[in-house]
């Protein structure tokens, strides 16, 4: 049977050579990680971005590379997910953007704060994470209807940039876009042009309580948006 | 009691149950705002709450550890400590330190980094304080007239667990690099050196308890922390699989999370194979019961819920997601907060000269605490599962998937309830103990 001196070796022994592996893979990592991140692209302003992320704990409440807290929503691929213009809108003043849910703190970040944490993010999302996040294997199997049966909406208007830009991320058009507000294929039929540009200047106005918020758009923008909106049956 | 200077171990403990019932408030404030009431979020944050509810929870932990080499290195290393004020003014700058970073969290003073959020500054007086405990500590052991390996191992593991503080405070501008040698600190301390604190008073109490030859349950001691380094250092994988860093890692992490139950588990196995073969019937079943509690959930939560979600494939869809709050609330209950209950319940009737641990409130306490938190753990794996299949499976948006497991934090309200009625029972048992009383060595 094991004696104590033995079991002491055991102890010993098993952790100085583990240990000792352990530093080895970690010098290797270390000299991998460089270009499996990157390095050369995280520049001044990278780094300014992720001062701003430890300055105010925003791992106390998001996830990147899935680490930090569980109460908001991961933010590794969030470059992807909503783009730089949705994310400098949202960083001015989050709760605007969803009203009357979870809420973030407003840090009251100036544009180019702002900047500097969109391209820690951006960064972040460039990062080779091992399949991480990965895509949702059951989506496809979840049949989306009206994603396939949706007719593609024409519209003799061009449609400005805001749109890709910041609407698609709550509503969807010819199936493509998010699901929080209505899709948007047939709201001319709904709504007149100027009716439109009264609900775009501020919805909680037209509709209290709505999810809707004011975004801060604009007038041209708004004039475009609803012209191109109330175009889509192609009848005008 | 054999030396008068054990008694300092009085007040760490009561600095240990006050951080304790705070961390409590903080958790509920966070359980009130994922059901959505989160009238406090002006004030209170989400993230200020959480920082405060895990750090309190380090705060607590180490008090009570420190609480607990004062009461058995003088024992152990058979004289006095060696300066009993240096231990005194270690508690108070201990608790100043704790109390300024909990009170900053609230000011948007912190560094932003996952259970390291303590500020800069202050992490150089923890650094500190610590120092001033390990000499304390070494130099009781050094001048004393014993040496045991019980004393060793824990020594070992709080000098270590100082030692890996301080990869934590280097600065790195490359968010991969800073991740890993966090981990070096975190994952290190909980699945590493604060076993070996663990493992010395577990093994402390069991000596105490069982009657079991000391020889015995040393050589079981050396096995057991052999085993947590074992599989615990390469472990450290577990966090390496998705932040930047090779993918080797899935392998090696993936192996050796799936050996560190066996160290738990073997724990587990002894524990309870001494309490049953030992001689001596110690009279204080109550702490008996705290050391069996440790031993067993600690497997259950650090060791089995452990590995449940260290499997890469599962871990890419779970990384991320309440599954590992589920994980870290018994592991930590099980590991680390039985066994400083387990040694307070110990050391209280010695300390006091009252034998209060056969009361009604005392049992009552263990089963309220131990039940609300095995009910916690279940409304969070709820939640958890719900989440992983919804969000990461389904890729249903992360504010829908939030408002569809609200209610499980109702259950898990209901829960921490029942546990915060039990932890409440044991502070006011630990009040009627009273303070210490020196009537001379027994």
């Amino acid at each position: 049977m094991l004696s104590k001196s033995q079991a002491k070796a055991f102890f010993i022994g098993g952790t100085v050579i583990f240990g000792g592996i352990f530093i080895a893979l970690t010098v290797d990592s270390m000299r991998q990680v460089g270009a499996r991140t990157h390095e050369d692209k995280m520049t001044d302003q990278v780094v300014r971005g992720k001062k701003i992320w430890e300055k105010n704990n925003c791992m106390g409440c998001h996830t990147l590379f899935g680490e930090g807290a569980y109460y908001a929503p991961e933010l590794t691929k969030v470059y992807d997910r909503r783009g730089a213009a949705w994310m400098s809108v949202f960083l001015k003043d989050p709760e605007a953007m969803f009203p009357g849910q979870r809420k973030m703190v407003n840090y009251h970040f100036n544009d180019a704060q702002i900047a500097d944490v969109i391209a820690f993010l951006k960064w972040c999302g460039e990062v080779d994470l091992n399949g991480f996040p990965a895509k949702p294997p059951l989506r496809d199997l979840m049949s989306r209807p009206a994603a396939v049966a949706a007719p593609q909406s024409v519209s003799s208007k061009p449609q400005p940039a805001v749109f890709q830009a910041i609407c698609t991320a709550c509503h969807s058009l010819g199936g493509q876009g998010g699901t929080v507000g209505p899709a948007l294929d047939s709201v001319f039929a709904r709504k007149s042009k100027a009716e439109i540009a009264v609900w775009l200047a501020d919805p909680a106005k037209v509709k209290p309580g709505t999810l809707m918020p004011k975004l801060p758009l604009a007038q041209e923008q708004i004039d475009s948006l609803s012209d191109y909106l109330s175009s889509l049956g192609g009848a005008h | 009691m054999k030396f008068k200077s054990q008694q300092i171990a009085y007040w760490y403990f009561a600095a240990a149950l006050l951080f304790l019932c705070l961390q409590i408030v903080y958790g509920f404030i966070m359980a009130f705002a994922h059901m959505g009431y989160d009238v406090l979020h002006p004030f209170i944050a989400f993230n200020t709450a959480r920082a405060v509810h895990t750090n309190l929870l380090v705060v607590w932990l180490i008090t009570g550890f420190m609480g607990s080499a004062y009461f058995m290195i003088p024992e152990e290393s058979d004289r006095e400590l060696w300066s009993p004020k240096l231990a005194v003014i270690q508690l108070i700058a201990l608790v100043a330190v704790g109390v300024t970073a909990v009170i900053g969290f609230h000011f948007n003073w912190w560094e932003g980094r996952k259970f390291l959020e303590i500020p800069r500054e202050l992490d150089y007086l923890v650094v500190l304080d610590i120092l001033a405990f390990l000499l304390n500590i070494g130099m009781t052991i050094f001048k004393g007239k014993r040496f045991t390996s019980t004393a060793l191992v824990l020594y070992m593991g709080l000098l270590f667990a100082a030692l890996l503080y301080l990869p934590g405070m280097i600065d790195f501008d490359n968010q991969t690099r800073d991740s890993f040698y966090r981990w070096w600190v975190v994952h290190l301390w909980v699945e590493g050196v604060w076993e070996l604190i663990m493992g010395g008073i577990l093994c402390y109490l069991l000596i105490k308890l069982t009657g079991v030859d000391r020889e015995v349950v040393e050589k079981w001691l050396y096995v057991i922390v052999g085993l947590t380094f074992v599989s615990g250092i390469l472990g450290t994988g577990h966090h390496y699989y998705y932040i930047g860093t090779p993918r080797y890692w899935l392998l090696i992490g993936g192996i050796f999370s799936a050996l560190e139950p066996v160290a738990f588990l073997a724990m587990a196995i002894a524990a309870v194979t001494m309490v049953r073969k030992g001689e001596r019937k110690h009279e204080n079943r109550l702490a008996l019961s705290w050391t069996l509690a440790c031993a067993i959930l600690s497997f259950v939560g650090a060791g089995f819920l452990g590995i449940a979600h260290t499997i890469p494939g599962v871990n890419l869809y779970t990384h991320g997601t309440l599954v590992t709050a589920m994980h870290g609330h018994l592991a930590f209950w099980g590991a680390y907060a039985c066994i400083n209950l387990a040694m307070i319940a110990y050391a209280m009737p010695l300390l006091t000269g009252r034998k209060l641990f056969d009361t009604t409130g005392s049992l009552w306490a263990f089963w309220l605490s131990n039940v609300g938190m095995v009910s916690m753990t279940a409304a969070l794996a709820v939640a958890g599962v719900s989440q992983v299949m919804l969000e990461r499976r389904m890729g249903l948006d992360f504010m829908t998937v939030q408002r569809e497991i609200e209610v499980h934090f109702i259950g898990m309200a209901l829960a921490a309830s029942l546990f915060t009625l039990g932890i409440i029972l044991y502070v006011l048992n630990f009040i009627r103990y009273g303070t210490p009383k020196w009537e001379g060595a027994q």
